[in-house]
């Protein structure tokens, strides 16, 4: 049994960070996150870890200092909320292609534009779609628990270094502001220099004595190689797909309904389903952990299983739900309910929509 | 008396300039007669004049010198337009024992990247900066860059930069060596052999000082050419480049071992 700690979502990310063996967290402060660095700055990894911590001086700066020292072979971080990954979109991009592994998280709030510091999770899209420009995908992980903003910190990383490739954690401003009882996870190492080197040769921290140099790049000017460099982006997306979904079933065994949702709307969603299962509602839940990739399968089954609706519950003006769309591919109903613009829904609205859209509707 | 051929003339006494092996035999993708190549040789042969070719870490900017990992021997990032600095400032924070430099012309460094070039150089980032100032964009066709001279025409510019409407060319160089995160601050040219034989030696000072963990950024900006966005032959832009650009950028050294010099 690890440390037991009652800690805010943002605390227990950050705590985990240190954990998790990180080298650097850059960073810059924005609500509902600011915990995550301020936590940093007084815990003084540097003196617990050898870890850097650093303010910059924008967004635009942090994620770019992220394509720097995890361009090294280092374990690097940072998080904002919304409009600060928003600003984060071009440094990802460049990131995802020329493939240099790091972790973001998302602490979402309400938007669009500066909205406001009310928990949201309407950054689905722009997670999972892409984001920034080009074909490329983020490896996104969903935490419904502050247990989970721990335990994800280096479940990332491993997926970000094993595939090369930006891991984004997206919870929000809920998940990041409760507190809750966490087991931290015991300390894991920082790795030395050596060991570094030794494990990352594609790394660019000085080239090997009589060995070549590494670039690291996101530039091909001739098509026909970018396209080629597209292709093994793509077929190692594919092997992500293939290999990497996590997903969470509950009460799905008897269930005639089912509602998707992921981080703080599954918890909720897990009330609902308590009260819909007193009046007799057989319904379940389907619960993303990875929202990219997708949970398809599953969903899939449940649709061939007959099941007779999916509501897709999520504290936007569904975004996720196209996804539940895309796999269901009409055989079922498919509807939306959410909250949104930093409101959250309660139990009772999730089982009322329930009623009136799928098993009324 | 019997003809002297080729093979009598190379010998190694005969060696009077060999190319840095820091330099790949990939061909230049500059304009003949630009600056960068220069100044690009002129920081490998510093890099392998001091022993740090394998723990050297460069970053290329976006502009003419894009490809500059191309052409430099070392392990090298390619940043986004501006990123340079921020990119820099995280590698040498966690490699702090390896050498960092970032390569940028004037719309990445004093455009685009302003911000992450004056905090890098306010947070005293122990690392190099070169700069290199032809006061036009290049790569993308000779438009208007922040150090456009007043009246000077571009394609932005095409009746010359008017500086009410257009703002007026910045200073960069002098505007970081006011920050205290600046250890030493100079500007060079490489159009003559004298003037490359200094800005070698400004280069070799720059990362001598982050050898010797000064504290703070070593920054110099090149003055440079750019005969194809200028629309000059390549002597004649040096001409331009000494009677017009030299009197608003002032040749020299702003800041040495921390101190500001009085001009």
């Amino acid at each position: 049994m690890g440390e037991l700690k009652l800690m805010k979502g943002n605390e227990a990310l950050a705590e985990a960070a240190i954990r998790a063996g990180v080298d650097g967290y850059f960073g810059y402060p924005i609500t509902p996150q600011s915990e995550v660095i301020e936590y940093l700055m007084a815990e003084k990894p540097y003196e617990r870890t050898g870890m850097v911590v650093l303010q910059a001086e924008s967004e635009v700066a942090s994620i770019n200092m992220l394509y720097g020292g995890g361009g090294t072979g280092k374990k690097v971080m940072t998080s904002s909320s919304s409009p600060g990954i928003s600003l984060m979109q071009e440094g990802l991009s460049y990131l995802a292609g020329a493939e240099i592994p790091c972790v973001v998280a998302n602490v979402v709030r309400g938007g669009p534009g500066l909205g406001d510091i009310q928990p949201a999770q309407s950054d689905y899209f722009q997670s999972v779609k892409g984001g920034g420009h080009g074909d490329y995908r983020l490896i996104v992980l969903a935490p419904s628990s502050v247990q989970e903003m721990s335990d994800f910190v280096p479940l990332a990383f491993d997926l970000a270094f094993k595939y090369r490739t930006p891991a984004l954690i997206i919870s929000d401003g809920l998940i990041g502001q409760m507190m809750e009882k966490v087991e931290l996870f015991d300390q894991i190492p920082r790795l030395t220099d050596e060991e570094v080197i030794k494990r990352h040769p594609w790394a660019t921290n000085g080239k090997p004595v009589g060995g070549e140099r590494r670039i690291l790049t996101s530039l091909d000017l001739d098509p026909h190689k970018l396209e080629s460099h597209n292709w093994h982006l793509q077929a190692k997306y594919k092997t992500i797909e293939e290999n990497e979904v996590r997903f969470e079933m509950l009460h799905c065994e008897d269930a005639e309904y089912i509602i998707v949702a992921y981080g703080s709307s599954a918890r909720i969603a897990q009330k609902s389903i308590q009260l819909a299962r007193e009046k007799g509602i057989k319904v379940g839940l389907l619960r993303p952990i990875t929202l990219w990739p997708f949970p398809k399968k599953p969903i899939d089954e449940l649709t061939k299983r007959g099941i007779k609706g999916f509501l897709s519950v999520e504290m936007s003006a569904g975004q996720m739900i196209e996804d539940v769309k895309l796999v269901v591919e009409g055989r079922t109903k498919v509807e939306h309910f959410g909250r949104y613009g930093g409101v959250i829904h309660s139990p009772e609205q999730v089982l009322e929509a329930l009623e009136q859209k799928i098993i009324g509707g | 008396m019997s003809e002297i051929t080729l093979q009598d003339i190379i010998k190694p006494e005969n060696l009077v300039y060999k190319k840095t092996s820091l330099m790949t035999n990939k061909a230049l993708s500059y304009c003949p007669g630009c600056g960068h190549g220069t100044t690009h040789r002129l920081i490998m042969e510093v890099i392998e004049e001091l022993g740090k070719e394998n723990e050297t870490i460069g970053v290329a900017p976006v502009g003419c010198s894009v490809l500059a990992y191309e052409f430099m021997n070392v392990d090298m990032q390619e940043a986004a337009h501006g990123r340079a600095p921020a990119l820099a400032t995280a590698i040498k924070r966690l490699w702090p024992g390896k050498v960092v430099f970032t390569y940028q012309g004037d719309g990445d460094l004093a455009a685009i990247g302003t911000a992450e070039t004056i905090h890098a150089c306010n947070r005293g980032e122990k690392i190099v900066i070169v700069f290199i100032n032809n006061g036009i964009y290049g790569m993308t066709g000779g438009q208007m860059a922040p150090t456009t001279l007043p009246g000077m025409k571009t394609a932005t510019s095409p009746y010359g930069r008017d500086v009410a409407t257009m703002g007026n060319p910045l200073k960069m160089t002098e505007l970081v060596a006011t920050l205290p995160g600046t250890y030493y601050v100079t500007r060079q040219s490489v159009q003559t052999p004298a003037a490359v034989r200094k800005a070698k030696k400004a280069i070799k000072k720059a990362f001598q000082n982050q050898l010797d963990d000064k504290p703070g950024v070593s920054f110099i900006e090149v003055v440079s050419n750019c005969n194809s966005g200028w629309k000059m032959e390549p002597v004649q832009s040096n001409t331009w480049m000494e009677e017009n650009m030299f009197p608003f950028y002032q040749i020299g050294d702003l800041k040495v071992d921390g101190k500001l010099i009085d001009r």
